[in-house]
């Protein structure tokens, strides 16, 4: 029963890290951009938890973790990049 | 018992997996970019919240252990997920929109994040004014 909502899951978030990344490449705005790939952060974040579960592993609990924080401050310095020119200023 | 453990965790799995890709759905779907917004910080990050959810419950009940990294991924993603959508929001704001195109703001002149340093200079000089 676990396994098979484990692929159900697995096979919703790898649909929708696939539309993110179409939205990366054809979105009209800068912004969309931006939000599709933190969009795209957050669903491997799902996808790396759920093999860790998948496999019985803690050891990718420290590497989503690590995700989080860099798709944070990735998302935060593009911002600022796109509305300063500059990210610390 | 061990049925009704195995039972929850698919449940958060499923919930998590529909949330996930309906939010991600919503990016491509949704017409407007303010709307296009709500979609990604909102369902997905519930999403990420019940697999993360169901991974907790699943050490606990199968592994014999109690796992405080899930959580600590859950308040950080829970805690970001707003600023990181305000970030996106003045992106669109300053490049997108001006002030004529901005909704109307209510009793002020125009909304606050579009102020310029003419607009202080002016406030000011018209709170000295009244003073006077």
């Amino acid at each position: 029963m676990i396994a098979s909502a484990a692929a159900f899951a697995f096979a919703c978030f790898a649909i929708a890290v696939l539309m993110n990344l179409w939205k990366v490449v054809t979105a009209p705005l800068v912004a969309d951009r931006i939000l599709a790939l933190d969009t795209m952060f957050i669903n491997a974040i799902a996808l790396m938890v759920l093999y860790g579960l998948a496999l019985g592993s803690e050891i990718f609990f420290e590497a989503a973790m690590i995700i989080a924080m860099l798709g944070f401050v990735s998302t935060v310095a593009y911002a600022r990049f796109i509305l300063r020119g500059n990210i610390i200023e | 018992m061990a049925s009704l453990f195995e039972f929850l965790v698919a449940a958060f799995l499923v919930i998590g997996g529909i949330f996930g890709i309906v939010g991600s759905f919503g990016l491509i779907k949704l017409n407007d970019p303010m709307s296009r917004l709500h979609a990604p910080t909102k369902a997905t990050t519930l999403g990420v919240g019940g697999v993360l959810l169901a991974s907790m419950l699943h050490a606990a009940a199968f592994e014999d252990y109690f796992s405080v990294h899930e959580l600590l991924i859950t308040l950080f993603l829970f805690l970001t997920a707003p600023i990181t959508a305000n970030f996106i929001a003045k992106v669109h704001i300053h490049r997108q929109e001006s002030r004529d195109t901005m909704p109307p703001a209510g009793e002020d002149d125009h909304w606050a994040t579009h102020d310029t340093p003419q607009d202080e200079e002016q406030r000011n000089a018209n709170r000295t004014g009244a003073a006077q």
